[in-house]
C-alpha cells in the first residue's frame, strides 16, 4: 500500500517525509489513495445500478421486502457507522503521535467491523436457509453479489487494519506512520459511506 | 560524478571503501533487495521506468505480430468465396483474440511503453511516484496476456467477439473456456491499467520538475494524464462486467440468463460505458506523439498549445456521454438515441479542433519530411477520413443500415490504424534514438511508411464498399452467387483488402528489418538532437542515465530545452531566433552541475510474484478452487513482504551487502 | 480525549480535522439521521410523496458528513475533493442514464 516517492533532494541523510518533495505539496500516497477512491465509485456504481435494474426480478415470495429483517440489518448498519467513529479516533491518535492510542482504535475498529461481517454471514446464511441461493434468481444474484463486494472490501479493511497494528507494535511501518494510518482510514471510511448508500438503497427502499 | 545511493555490481569495485559485510540482522522485508543492474535478473527485479518501458514496448511488439497474423488468418479465409482456409469456430476464435489482443495487448501497452519511458523524462523526475507499483503493472500486462493466449492450447480461444455481447457469452453458447480467459486475462490487464493510471496521474501531478506548471507540460504528457484519467474511471465498470460474466460462466449466476429475466443490454451498457471512453484511450497518446513530431519538424511551436490541451480534455470529458451511439440498432427508444446521437455529433468539434491546429503548426513551417514526420502526417490524413466515416454513423438512421456491416470495420481500422497506430510508429521512429541511441535508417523507415500507408488503404479501404454492399461483419464465408456485379462485386474488392493486408504486413516487416539494420555491429550512435528538438526528455543523454537527469532541469518555457539552445532576437511580436547552445554543450553543463546525492528506489522481488499470484487464481477460478486459495495466499504473503520494506532500501539490506554511499561514474 | 489546541500537530500534516469531541458529535448526529431513516421505513404510508426523497436525502446528508469531516475532505487539498468528486459525477451521471435509458424510472 504505502509504496512512496523517489524523492529528489540534495540533503544527505535527510529524512524523507511525505509531501515534502512533490510538485503541490501533497503527499503521493494520499493523491493515489483519493484517485483509487474516485475508482471505486464507478466500481460500486455499477454494482449498485445492477441491483436496482434486477431488485424485482424474482418468484413471488422470495423478494427484498420478503427476506429483509430491518431491524437487524439497521443494528449492523450502526456498528459499521460506529466504526467510522473509531477510525477517526485512532487517525487523531496517530497524528498526536500516541502509538498506544492509536493501536486500541484501530483495533477497535477492527473488533467492530468484524461484527459487520459477522452480521452478514449470518444474515447470508438466514436467507439461504429461506430457500434464497446465489443463483436463486436475478435479485438473489445481483443482491450476493452486491453486498458480497462490499463484505470483501470490509474484510480486507480487517486484515489492513490488524495487520497496522502488529506494524506499529513491533514499529515496523515504512514511511510517515500518521499518514499511513490515515490512508487507511481513508479507506474504511469510503467502504462505511459505500454501506450507507446501501442501506437505503437496498434495504429501506422498498422494490 | 554523481553519488548515487543505490547499490549496483560495478559498484562493488568502486574505491569508495563499501564494507564487505555489513551487520546482518536488519532485515527489512523478508528478501534482502536485488542489486543486479546488468544480465536477465537486471530486468526481472527492476523498478526502472526507461527499463520497464521497453519491455512494455518489446511485449507489445510480440502481441502486435500475433494479432497480426490472426487478421492475415482472416483475410486470407475471406479473399475468395466460400473460403476454408478456417472454419466457422475458428474465425470466431479469430476474429474476437485479433482485436482483444490488438486493443489491450497491443495499442494499449505501447501507449504504456511511451508513457512509462517518456512522463518521467519530459517532466524532469527521476522515475515514477511508485516505481514498485509500476513494476508490477508490466507483469500483470504480461501475465494476463499470456493467460489470455493460452486458451488457444487449452480447449480454444474466445469466440463472442471483442464485446463479447450477452447471452452469446454464456456456457450453452460459447462451451470452451475459452470466454473464462478471456474474461480472466482482461480482469488482470485491467489491474495493471488501473495501477498504471494511478501512478502516471500521481506522477505528472506530483514529480514535475521545479518551474514546471501544467501549462508548460509537454503535450504529450498532457495527453497521457488524460488517457490515464480515462483509465482511472473506465476500468471499473468493465471490471463489473467481468465478475458478472465470471460468476455466470462459472459459478451460475443468472446475470444474463435470459430465461431467468434478465436483461441482455445490462451487458452492452457497461461494456460500452467502458467501452467508449476506451477508444479515446486507445487514440489520444497517439495524438499526443503527433502533437510532439509536427512543431519539431515544422520549426515551429505547436499552434494554440493550450486549444489543444483543453480539447483533448474535452474528447475525455465528452468521452462518457456517448456510449450508447454503439447501441443504436438495439432498441433504446427514440429519446435516448436522440441525445447519444447529439452528443456524438458534438465530440466532432474537440477532434476538429485539434485537426485544424496540427494543420496550422504546418503551416509556414520550414517542414522536413523525415520519417515521424511523415507519420504524422499520416495520421491526420488517415484519421480524419476515419473520423468523417464516423460522422455518417453519429446520425442514427444511417447507422442502423450501417451496424455490423464492413463499412464498420473500414470506419474503425481507420481511425485505430490510421489514427493511434501509425502515430504509435511516428514516436518509435521519432524517440529511438533517444531511447536507445541508435538512429533508425531514413530510407528503411521510408519504405515502411509508404507500405504501411498504401496497404492499409487498399485493406480498409475497399471494406467501405464492401460494407456499403451489404456483408456482415463476423460471416465467415461470402458466396459468388451474392457476390453483386461490376464495380460493386465482392469478390474484386475483398481479394483487394487482401492483397492490401499482405502490403500492410510487409511494411510491419520491414520496420522489423530496419530495428535488426540500424542496430548491426559498426553503425553509428545517434546524434545527442538528431531532430532539433523542443522538450525536456532531450536535455538528457541518450540514452539515459538510470537517474535521468544529472541535475534536475528548471523550467521557464514550454519547449524549455528549444529555449535553452536559442535566444530571442527580435522585438515586440516578431521572433527572430538565434542558436546560442548545443545539445552537446547544455548536456555538458547540466553534468558539470549534477546534484551531489541521488535517491533512487531500490529494485524488488515482490512485485512480479504478486502479479504472479493473479494468473494462478485465474487458472484457480477456471480449473480448481485450490489452486485460487493458493493463489489468494501467494499475494497475500507478497503484499506483506511489499508493504514492509521501505521503497529505498537501507544499503546494508542488499544482497549482497553494500556500502552507504556510492559513487557511480556518470556514464556520458 | 484532546482538543486541537493541545494536540503536537507535525508541521507536514496539513490536515486540520475537527477535535475529537467535534467527531464524536458527528459521530452522535449520524446515528441520529439513521435513526430517523429506519423510523421511515417503518412509516411509509404516513409519509407519502415525502418518503422517498426524504430518504434520499437523510442519505445524501451522512454520505457527505462522512466524506467532508471523517475523511477531511472539508479541510484538505481541493485537488483530493477534485479526484473523487470526478468518479463521484462520473459514476451518478453514466448510471443514472443507463437506468434511465432501461426504464427504471418510468415504473
Amino acid at each position: 500500500m504505502a509504496d512512496t516517492a523517489v524523492h529528489d533532494d540534495t540533503h544527505a541523510g535527510h529524512d524523507d517525509h511525505a509531501g515534502h518533495h512533490t510538485s503541490t505539496g501533497l503527499s503521493n500516497n494520499k493523491l493515489a489513495m483519493w484517485m483509487f477512491l474516485g475508482s471505486e465509485c464507478l466500481l460500486f456504481g455499477g454494482l449498485i445500478s445492477t441491483y436496482m435494474l434486477y431488485r424485482g426480478r424474482h418468484s413471488a415470495n422470495l423478494g427484498p421486502d420478503q427476506v429483509w429483517d430491518i431491524p437487524f440489518t439497521s443494528a449492523s448498519s450502526f456498528v459499521l457507522l460506529m466504526s467510522s467513529l473509531t477510525m477517526v479516533l485512532a487517525v487523531s491518535s496517530a497524528h498526536r503521535k500516541d502509538d498506544r492510542n492509536t493501536k486500541v482504535w484501530l483495533s477497535v475498529t477492527a473488533l467492530l467491523g468484524s461484527l459487520f461481517v459477522a452480521g452478514q454471514v449470518y444474515e447470508f446464511t438466514t436467507f439461504y436457509r429461506e430457500g434464497l441461493g446465489f443463483t436463486t434468481s436475478l435479485f438473489s444474484s445481483s443482491f450476493y453479489t452486491l453486498t458480497g463486494f462490499h463484505g470483501v472490501h470490509v474484510t480486507v479493511g480487517i486484515i489492513m487494519l490488524m495487520s497496522l497494528v502488529g506494524m506499529i507494535s513491533r514499529n515496523k511501518v515504512p514511511g510517515n506512520k500518521a499518514e499511513t494510518v490515515e490512508l487507511f482510514g481513508l479507506y474504511w471510511h469510503f467502504v462505511d459511506v459505500v454501506w450507507i448508500l446501501i442501506f437505503t438503497l437496498v434495504y429501506l427502499i422498498p422494490a | 560524478m554523481a553519488i548515487i545511493e543505490r547499490p549496483s555490481d560495478t559498484v562493488a569495485l568502486a574505491p569508495s571503501g563499501a564494507p564487505a559485510v555489513a551487520t546482518p540482522g536488519t532485515s527489512y522485508g523478508v528478501f534482502r533487495r536485488p542489486v543486479h543492474t546488468t544480465g536477465w535478473k537486471s530486468w526481472l527485479f527492476t523498478i526502472d521506468h526507461k527499463k520497464l518501458g521497453i519491455m512494455y514496448g518489446i511485449t507489445s511488439m510480440v502481441f502486435f505480430i500475433i494479432g497480426g497474423v490472426e487478421a492475415l488468418l482472416i483475410r486470407l479465409q475471406l479473399a475468395g468465396p466460400n473460403g476454408t482456409v478456417l472454419n466457422a469456430d475458428q474465425y470466431n476464435q479469430m476474429f474476437t483474440m485479433h482485436a482483444t489482443t490488438m486493443v489491450f495487448l497491443f495499442v494499449m501497452p505501447m501507449a504504456a511503453a511511451f508513457a512509462n519511458y517518456m512522463v518521467p523524462l519530459q517532466i524532469g523526475a527521476r522515475d515514477v511516484a511508485f516505481p514498485r507499483i509500476n513494476a508490477f503493472g508490466y507483469w500483470a500486462y504480461l501475465f494476463g496476456g499470456l493467460l489470455l493466449n493460452s486458451a488457444w492450447f487449452l480447449g480454444g480461444a474466445a469466440d463472442g467477439g471483442w464485446f463479447m455481447y450477452a447471452p452469446n457469452s454464456s456456457v450453452v453458447f460459447s462451451p470452451t473456456n475459452g470466454v473464462d480467459f478471456w474474461g480472466l486475462g482482461l480482469q488482470i490487464t485491467g489491474i495493471a491499467s488501473l495501477t498504471g493510471a494511478i501512478n502516471l496521474i500521481v506522477t505528472v501531478i506530483n514529480m514535475r520538475a521545479p518551474g514546471m506548471s501544467l501549462m508548460k507540460m509537454p503535450i504529450f504528457t498532457w495527453m497521457v494524464m488524460v488517457v490515464q484519467f480515462l483509465l482511472l474511471f473506465a476500468m471499473p465498470v468493465i471490471t463489473v462486467a467481468l465478475f458478472m460474466l465470471m460468476f455466470q460462466r462459472s459459478f451460475d449466476a443468472t446475470f444474463f440468463s435470459v430465461e431467468a429475466g434478465a436483461d441482455p443490454l445490462l451487458w452492452q451498457h457497461l461494456f460500452w460505458i467502458f467501452g467508449h471512453p476506451e477508444v479515446y484511450i486507445i487514440v489520444l497518446p497517439s495524438f499526443g506523439i503527433v502533437s510532439e513530431i509536427l512543431p519539431v519538424f515544422s520549426k515551429k511551436p505547436l499552434f494554440g498549445y493550450p486549444l489543444i490541451v483543453f480539447s483533448g480534455a474535452a474528447i475525455g470529458l465528452v468521452g462518457w456521454g456517448v456510449w450508447a451511439h454503439h447501441m443504436f440498432a438495439s432498441g433504446l427508444g427514440p429519446i435516448s438515441v436522440a441525445v447519444f446521437s447529439v452528443a456524438t455529433m458534438a465530440i466532432a468539434i474537440p477532434t476538429g479542433v485539434k485537426i485544424v491546429n496540427w494543420t496550422l503548426t504546418m503551416w509556414g513551417g520550414k517542414i522536413a519530411f523525415t520519417v515521424p514526420m511523415l507519420y504524422a502526417v499520416g495520421v491526420i490524413v488517415q484519421f480524419t477520413i476515419g473520423g468523417l466515416s464516423g460522422v455518417t454513423h453519429s446520425v442514427a438512421p444511417s447507422d442502423t443500415q450501417q451496424t455490423d456491416t464492413y463499412y464498420i470495420v473500414a470506419h474503425f481500422h481507420y481511425v485505430i490504424f490510421g489514427g493511434a497506430v501509425l502515430g504509435l510508429f511516428g514516436g518509435l521512429y521519432y524517440w529511438w534514438p533517444k531511447i536507445f541511441g541508435k538512429m533508425l535508417n531514413e530510407r528503411l523507415g521510408k519504405w515502411n511508411f509508404w507500405l504501411t500507408i498504401v496497404g492499409m488503404n487498399l485493406t480498409f479501404g475497399p471494406m467501405h464498399v464492401i460494407g456499403i454492399q451489404g456483408q456482415p461483419r463476423r460471416m465467415y464465408v461470402w458466396t459468388e452467387n451474392r457476390a453483386g456485379e461490376g464495380f460493386f462485386n465482392l469478390g474484386f474488392w475483398n481479394l483487394m483488402a487482401t492483397v492490401g493486408s499482405f502490403v500492410l504486413s510487409l511494411g510491419v516487416l520491414l520496420f522489423l528489418i530496419n530495428i535488426y539494420v540500424s542496430h548491426r555491429k559498426g553503425t553509428q550512435p545517434a546524434p545527442l538532437d538528431p531532430w532539433d528538438a523542443r522538450s525536456l526528455e532531450w536535455i538528457t543523454s541518450s540514452p539515459p542515465k538510470e537517474h535521468n537527469f544529472d541535475r534536475l532541469p528548471t523550467v521557464g518555457h514550454l519547449d524549455e530545452f528549444f529555449h535553452r539552445k536559442y535566444e530571442d532576437r527580435g522585438e515586440g511580436e516578431r521572433h527572430d531566433y538565434h542558436q546560442v547552445a548545443t545539445a552537446e554543450e547544455i548536456l555538458a553543463g547540466e553534468e558539470a552541475n549534477g546534484d551531489k546525492h541521488i535517491h533512487l528506489p531500490s529494485p524488488s522481488y515482490w512485485p512480479i510474484l504478486l502479479a504472479f499470484s493473479l494468473p494462478v487464481m485465474g487458472y484457480g477460478v477456471i480449473y480448481n478452487l485450490y489452486l485460487l486459495a493458493g493463489g489468494a495466499l501467494l499475494a497475500l504473503v507478497s503484499m506483506y513482504g511489499w508493504g514492509m520494506e521501505p521503497h529505498t532500501a537501507p544499503s546494508d539490506d542488499y544482497d549482497p551487502p553494500t556500502g552507504t554511499e556510492l559513487e557511480v561514474a556518470a556514464h556520458g | 480525549m484532546s482538543t486541537a489546541t493541545d494536540t503536537q500537530h507535525d508541521h507536514y500534516t496539513e490536515s486540520h480535522g475537527l477535535t475529537d469531541l467535534g467527531y464524536i458529535k458527528i459521530a452522535i448526529f449520524l446515528a441520529i439521521i439513521t435513526g430517523v431513516e429506519v423510523v421511515f421505513s417503518y412509516t411509509q404510508e404516513q409519509l407519502g410523496a415525502a418518503f422517498l426523497p426524504g430518504l434520499l436525502i437523510l442519505m445524501a446528508v451522512k454520505f457527505f458528513m462522512v466524506i467532508l469531516y471523517f475523511m477531511h475532505l472539508k479541510f484538505d487539498s481541493k485537488l483530493f475533493s477534485l479526484m473523487f468528486y470526478i468518479g463521484m459525477v462520473l459514476a451518478v451521471g453514466c448510471y443514472v442514464v443507463f437506468l434511465t435509458t432501461m426504464h427504471f424510472f418510468h415504473s
